[in-house]
């Protein structure tokens, strides 16, 4: 073998910088020993609903918990309240995440979890035709909107769709409907009243598509709005419109812990501030309202 | 289970059998001559013709969804017509995709028939119109594979009729969409019981392919 220094110019540089690079990759492995070993991450299922999947909050929820709990991976079950809930009660879910409050009562009191807490609420309007040819607008509260709603179904000048769903969302209609003193409407007895059986944003579309009123949670309104060019807010900013979310954790599941720390969370000083933050810049509006007590 | 609870699921049996059925039918009309013709003639193109049948069949369905809802939603160019989430518009999806399937199995069927057969029957003077009905008689167990396949192709989609269709309760909730609904909702009964159904279908589609199939054998064996 020749002396380095009387090698081609090449083969030398060549040599020189494979030398440099492995020093440098051993360097790294090094210093990636040196650090911290990484803790094996436990799957964490978190079960809630299309609404709130929809407003697009997850996207930054999740981030910031994982964040501060890098052992957990948050896996994200979005589906109506009432099949949450029903996960829960399997304990296929750890946490729950839903807007149903009797039910959520209703889901403690039968003893599949301990205890129920208020998070965060946001409220629903009642989207419509830009027409308006029930003439929602300016009721003066839910009850005379229903009831302005279903006297033109009746008349064929308006429609309703419904989630069909067993949602937060469907359930509050039901209920609007019941405190107005209107029996549950359904497909097969009024024709102006349609049911998709799906989420916020395929019943907003339907909506669009044939110019009908809805019940939708604001969150979803707001991300989906400037697609629905043919819907507008009719009512809002009603008491009976109002959108209660809790926080369920599940005992006995297979990540109570990780459920524990998710609810601890976000019902803390960390997980409001990220609730209370989510898009106003966007929007100019808060979409979901902390209130954890 | 069939019957239990307030779901209806004869309503939602009947209306994917109404739905595909008329898809299938329709598909039947533009297919058959279309087959026929490309099956029986030898011409410039042919085997282009063969290869966009082909490849049709292997068109994603939501993929047909996709570009039918565009056509037709209020934006779209159709979307005058008020379509999009209607019957009518889960049977032009549908129709879409079973086409390509009913050609391609029937342009197969046909050019199984030998050629001996027609030109026998055309030296014995039989006009084109009748040439085209005794080829058809010949592939009949061929042409039922094409009804069959172009029915199970859609009766068991759920993509495209779902983009399309909106799962209506009452009018475009077909057997695959509510099977998605209550599985999310955690009903499963009503699911399962749907899935017993469309099994049951599907396997009587196949039953009816697997006779075109070994129909060859049984008239190699009985000489029938």
């Amino acid at each position: 073998m020749h002396h380095f220094k009387s090698a081609p110019r090449l083969r030398r540089l060549a040599s020189v910088s494979l030398a440099l690079f492995l020093v440098f990759s051993l360097a790294g492995c090094a210093a990636r020993q040196a650090a911290a070993p990484k803790p094996a991450s436990s799957d964490l299922v978190l079960a809630s609903t299309t609404s709130t999947q929809d407003s697009g909050l997850f996207g930054t929820l999740i981030p910031a918990f994982m964040k501060a709990y890098p052992q957990y991976k948050v896996k994200v079950i979005a589906v109506g309240s009432g099949e949450a809930l029903k996960l829960g009660q399997t304990k296929d879910a750890d946490v729950l995440l839903v807007h149903s409050p009797a039910a959520e009562l209703k889901f403690i009191a039968d003893g599949y979890a301990r205890v129920r807490k208020d998070v965060m609420y946001n409220d629903f309007v009642i989207v419509g035709p830009k027409a308006d040819p029930a003439g929602v607008q300016g009721s003066t509260d839910t009850t005379a909107a229903m009831l302005a709603i279903q006297k033109a179904g009746a008349a064929g000048k308006a429609s309703f769709i419904s989630r069909g769903d067993a949602s937060g969302t469907n359930a509050k209609e039901l209920t609007l409907w019941s405190k107005s003193g209107i029996a549950t409407p359904t497909p097969t007895a009024d024709t102006w009243y349609l049911s998709t059986g799906q989420g916020m944003g395929e019943t907003l579309k339907v909506a669009d598509e044939k110019g009908a009123y809805t019940l939708t949670d604001r969150g979803t309104w707001l991300s989906m709005a400037s697609t629905l060019p043919g819907l507008r807010i009719v009512l809002e900013k009603q008491k009976a419109l109002l959108n209660q979310y809790g926080v369920i954790v599940i005992p006995g599941s297979k990540n109570e812990a990780g459920g524990q720390a998710f609810a601890d969370w976000i019902l803390g000083p960390a997980g409001q501030k990220v609730i209370s933050e989510f898009d106003v810049a966007k929007y100019g509006q808060q979409l979901f309202i902390p209130n954890a007590k | 289970m069939l019957t239990s609870g307030s779901v209806d699921v004869w309503v939602i049996v009947w209306t994917s059998i109404l739905l595909s059925g008329t898809a299938t039918l329709i598909a039947l009309i533009i297919g058959l001559p279309v087959g026929y013709l490309v099956g029986s003639r030898r011409f410039l193109g042919r085997r282009a013709a063969l290869v966009v049948f082909n490849a049709g069949m292997g068109l994603p369905p939501t993929v047909v969804g996709l570009v039918v809802a565009m056509t037709f939603s209020r934006r779209g160019p159709l979307g005058f017509m008020n379509l999009l989430y209607t019957r009518p518009v889960v049977v032009v999806a549908q129709l879409i995709i079973a086409v390509p399937v009913v050609m391609a199995i029937t342009a197969a069927a046909v050019s199984a028939v030998p050629r001996e057969l027609t030109m026998q029957a055309r030296s014995l003077g039989a006009g084109a119109l009748r040439v085209g009905a005794l080829t058809l008689s010949e592939a009949r167990m061929g042409l039922l594979a094409a009804v069959a396949g172009g029915f199970g192709a859609i009766i068991s989609e759920v993509g495209a009729v779902s983009m399309v269709g909106g799962n209506l309760e009452g009018d475009t909730r077909v057997m695959t969409t509510a099977m998605v609904q209550f599985t999310r909702q955690g009903e499963y009964g009503p699911a399962l019981a749907l899935a017993v159904v469309l099994m049951a279908v599907v396997i009587f589609v196949n039953l009816v392919l697997t006779g075109f199939q070994t129909s060859g054998d049984r008239w190699e064996r009985d000489g029938r």
